[in-house]
């Protein structure tokens, strides 16, 4: 990508992601008193994950079935509480060995 | 307070190990998306957030605005600023502006979760090393990924493209498990995001933006049905 269209995107992700981590610190050193903002605020990261996850990571392997089965194992897996990295690892084996199966097929 | 920041740096290995392998996909990725590996590298220098990061790449080479780009990363990055309002009141005399602006760039979901389970007020040599090796894991991991990434056999490559969703699952499922309030946001979120991508018209509706969407209109559904109790975070 060249570096005239890239350096504005970069600098915007930079500083929109800094200043939102740093204000907070820095500036509003009080509670939020309104109950529906901070759960609004508690929220959102669940539901940006639970967005960005679905569809896409069904499109993640380039195959349907082998991003199914991955996801499959991720969940399976997650809900057990296992930690990330070995969430992340796992499914990524399991896709491996879906699409092994496939070309034996 | 002697070694506290040996103590920090500690308490960062693990995470930083954790990093290296996303960032590692997060690197192939980019450049498999047409980055250079030098551009993947400089977004995690300056950016040290996978999802923010993670979505920014199909806005790139979409060629979206700047203003959906920076909407896009504060609606994905808003969770920081809850946060650093959680974590605010737990930094001693030692942290003043100054150490806070310098802290809040590597104020992760991980950091935070490690800096507020400390017991007592913490400050700015703890911080500091903990800050340390998360960074170095999330950037070597990236250069790895940009530079080696496509060294890899296609099947390996392939494999790896589940990788940061893996993570996404297991940062979302076990809170998911346990409350059901999560449990209705993430399935609200979800499926306004399948909404999107498949019913016809809806689907015309950039990508950044349709994040932006499913995640206010989901979080604003469970704020309003299931409001948080207080000092639980």
């Amino acid at each position: 990508m060249s570096w005239s269209l890239f350096l504005p995107y970069l600098a915007v992700m930079a500083v929109v992601t800094y200043l939102i981590r740093m204000l907070p610190l820095t500036v509003f050193r009080k509670d939020i008193r309104s109950r529906f903002a901070r759960s609004f605020l508690r929220y959102i990261p669940y539901a940006v994950l639970g967005a960005m996850t679905f569809p896409d990571v069904l499109y993640s392997t380039g195959d349907m079935r082998t991003a199914a089965v991955g996801v499959a194992v991720a969940v399976l897996l997650a809900w057990r509480r296992k930690s990330l990295v070995t969430v992340a690892l796992a499914a990524c084996c399991a896709v491996a060995a879906a699409q092994a199966i496939l070309l034996l097929m | 307070m002697k070694g506290y920041f040996s103590h920090g740096l500690r308490h960062g290995i693990p995470i930083g190990l954790g990093y290296l392998s996303v960032s590692f996909a997060f690197g192939m990725k980019a450049v498999g998306d047409g980055l250079t590996w030098l551009q993947a590298v400089l977004i995690s220098m300056t950016n040290l957030t996978s999802a923010g990061q993670i979505a920014a790449l199909p806005l790139m080479i979409g060629g979206a605005s700047l203003t959906e780009m920076a909407l896009t990363q504060l609606t994905i990055n808003l969770r920081y600023a809850l946060m650093g309002l959680s974590l605010g009141p737990k930094l001693d005399q030692s942290m003043k502006t100054l150490q806070r602006m310098i802290f809040a760039f590597a104020d992760t979901d991980e950091i935070f979760a490690v800096a507020s389970s400390q017991p007592g007020k913490i400050g700015k040599s703890y911080l500091y090393g903990l800050m340390v090796m998360p960074w170095i894991g999330w950037v070597l991991g990236t250069l790895l990924g940009g530079v080696a990434g496509t060294l890899l056999p296609a099947f390996v490559r392939t494999a790896l493209g589940i990788a940061i969703y893996g993570m996404f699952l297991a940062i979302i499922l076990p809170p998911a498990r346990e409350k059901k309030p999560v449990r209705f946001v993430v399935a609200v979120a979800v499926a306004l995001s399948l909404f999107f991508r498949y019913i016809p018209g809806l689907n015309r509706v950039s990508g950044g933006f349709v994040i932006i969407i499913c995640a206010v209109l989901a979080a604003a559904a469970g704020a309003a049905l299931y409001p948080a109790e207080e000092g639980n975070t």
